[in-house]
């Protein structure tokens, strides 16, 4: 008995590595299919089809990228885009969670209750374009970081570390003379680093990928960051369907390889600072704060 | 006054949501007026429920409502229970550093833009060139062409949320698995309970408010039917089973210039959205649960 049972954990954790192993490597082969097919001679695609490594490798749709102007241009942009707004969305929410975090702030609960609703309840679309279009911020990088300047629920969550912090430790500072400016930027915030970079990264990983309020508010073609451009590139001009209104759409039809290495360069700066940031998020700020 | 300072902090943030989203809100207004951009929202003529009935007229209306609750449906039974699955299995996982590595594995997907998903799922399925394609291609060498056929649009959408959620959506199972009173599994052992019966009658009730919480959330945005991935998956050929509210509201009001139309259109999947959080929770609360407020 004991020892059936004994094979059959036993059994059950072998299983379960391996399961879990492939679960793992389907979440990574699209990476790695992406970055061999990009490096794969035009003609070893159409031939061999199916390429997972290839017989030598070829730089030309890199080459082709770098001579283009739009791709590199875009990815400036979407740099730019992501440094600012980021910085723009720390401040404006560490700014707003410091008083919140505080017990004994009248008005807290009702002003909790006002960021909260908009979680439940929102606008939509229309509404927005209009404040946004009436604020004459087309067109401009704002209509991108002022109307996602503070999302309601990192803010819940920045304020839930924040109150972790003794209250008696920012009381101590201010006996001492320091004003509530100063406690944030001296104890609250270097005590809270890990919660600021994971909502960084949060917040940065938001804008670099985020493509539709550029489609929305920025006419300007220049001013498109690189997601737009993929979304042209990839999308509109993959022959994948008839899709007339589609092709038309695009501008050219780039080759095969151009598409895949498109990709790898709007994904690869996100997978290069996760490893940095991820030993941060799992521990802390996101346990035990589901409610707010 | 002693707080002054923490006032004057929070002015910037009041002014965003003031602006942002609660204007936004009071601009739902012109769902009942025939709104011109160029007589401004003061000047238009207010014409009651006309863009409501007009909607619920429409008989595209059928196709929207059902498209949006099929999709969310999907979501709900396929990927919902996902994240629970592997979570319980990873919380099993004995060495730490195998387990670091698989979580480190299956939690970067979610930081990957849905354009990119999109476009690795368009380039592994394109009929000219795509991996999978050249897999699925019969014995008589003839074409799939999953992107082009309707039928499969509803399951490539689940299975990118899949795909790209389910890792991520562990994190917050394990967080409430890690804080099951480990004494109970050892009185459970020695009570001689199996694997099986220790999950079910110790793991699970212990993450059951975990469960029904996130269930809450996810009534919350059942109708925001991932609009940027449905948006992208959109084309000519799909429109039929494609069309959400979401997608609606774009083309009708944006490209088609029907402001006040398309915003009767999101107002009214707003109040549903709010209608199905509240209900989902009343629910829970009446069987117990914590509930959400």
């Amino acid at each position: 008995m004991s020892r059936t049972r004994r094979s059959n954990s036993l059994l059950f954790e072998i299983g379960n590595r391996v399961f879990l192993f492939l679960i793992a490597a389907a979440c990574l082969l699209p990476f790695l299919y992406v970055a061999a097919a990009s490096v794969t001679p035009p003609e070893e695609l159409l031939v061999k089809r199916i390429v997972l490594i290839p017989s030598r490798v070829d730089l030309a749709a890199y080459r082709y990228i770098l001579s283009t102007k739009i791709i590199l241009q875009s990815l400036g942009v979407s740099v730019y885009i992501t440094a600012l707004g980021t910085l723009i969305n720390i401040a404006m929410t560490a700014v707003m969670a410091y008083p919140l975090s505080r017990r004994n702030l009248r008005g807290r609960r009702q002003l909790l209750w006002m960021v909260v609703f908009t979680m439940l309840f929102n606008g939509g679309m229309i509404p927005t374009y209009l404040v946004v279009s009436s604020l004459h911020l087309l067109n401009t990088f704002w209509s991108l970081w002022l109307p996602t300047a503070i999302s309601a629920f990192n803010l819940i969550l920045m304020r839930n570390f924040f109150q972790e912090i003794p209250d008696e430790l920012v009381e101590a500072v201010k006996m001492d003379g320091a004003n509530d400016w100063q406690v944030l930027l001296r104890i609250i915030l270097p005590l809270s680093l890990p919660a600021v970079a994971t909502f960084s990264l949060f917040y940065a990983v938001g804008h670099w990928n985020s493509f539709f309020n550029a489609i929305l508010y920025i006419r300007d073609t220049a001013k498109w960051p690189i997601q737009v451009w993929l979304r042209q590139i990839v999308l509109l001009s993959s022959g994948g369907f008839a899709d007339a209104t589609a092709i038309s759409e695009a501008e050219y039809i780039p080759s095969q390889n151009t598409q895949y290495a498109v990709i790898l360069f709007a994904t690869v700066p996100v997978l290069m600072i996760y490893p940095f940031l991820q030993k941060y998020f799992a521990k802390g700020v996101l346990v035990g704060s589901v409610k707010g | 006054m002693r707080d002054r300072l923490l006032y004057l902090m929070l002015i910037p943030g009041i002014l965003f949501f003031a602006i942002f989203k609660y204007l936004p809100m009071a601009g739902l207004s012109i769902s009942f007026m025939d709104y011109n951009p160029f007589l401004g929202i003061l000047k238009s003529n207010w014409v009651g429920l006309k863009h409501f009935l007009r909607l619920f007229g429409e008989p595209m209306f059928f196709r929207l409502f059902s498209n949006t609750l099929i999709l969310a449906a999907y979501n709900l039974f396929f990927f919902f229970p996902l994240p629970i699955i592997v979570a319980l299995l990873l919380n099993e996982l004995a060495g730490q550093k195998y387990k670091n590595f698989i979580q480190t594995a299956v939690y970067i997907p979610h930081f990957i833009s849905w354009i990119v998903v999109v476009g690795i799922c368009y380039t592994m399925l394109s009929p000219q060139s795509g991996i999978i394609t050249e897999i699925l291609r019969g014995p008589g060498g003839e074409t799939v062409n999953l992107l082009g056929d309707v039928r499969w649009f509803r399951p490539l959408i689940t299975l990118q949320v899949i795909w790209k959620e389910t890792g991520w959506g562990t994190i917050i199972f394990l967080a409430a698995l890690a804080g099951v009173n480990v004494e109970l599994y050892e009185a459970a052992i020695i009570d001689g309970a199996n694997g099986w019966q220790r999950l079910l009658s110790i793991t699970l009730p212990a993450i059951r408010s975990t469960i029904v919480i996130m269930l809450i959330l996810r009534m919350g945005n059942f109708l925001d039917s991932g609009f940027e991935q449905v948006f992208l998956m959109q084309n000519s050929l799909n429109r039929n089973v494609s069309e959400v509210f979401d997608t609606y509201v774009y083309t009708s009001g944006l490209l088609n210039g029907q402001f006040s139309y398309s915003a009767a259109v999101g107002f009214f999947k707003s109040l549903v959205s709010l209608f199905l959080i509240v209900s989902v929770d009343r629910l829970a609360k009446a069987f117990g649960e914590e509930g959400l407020y």
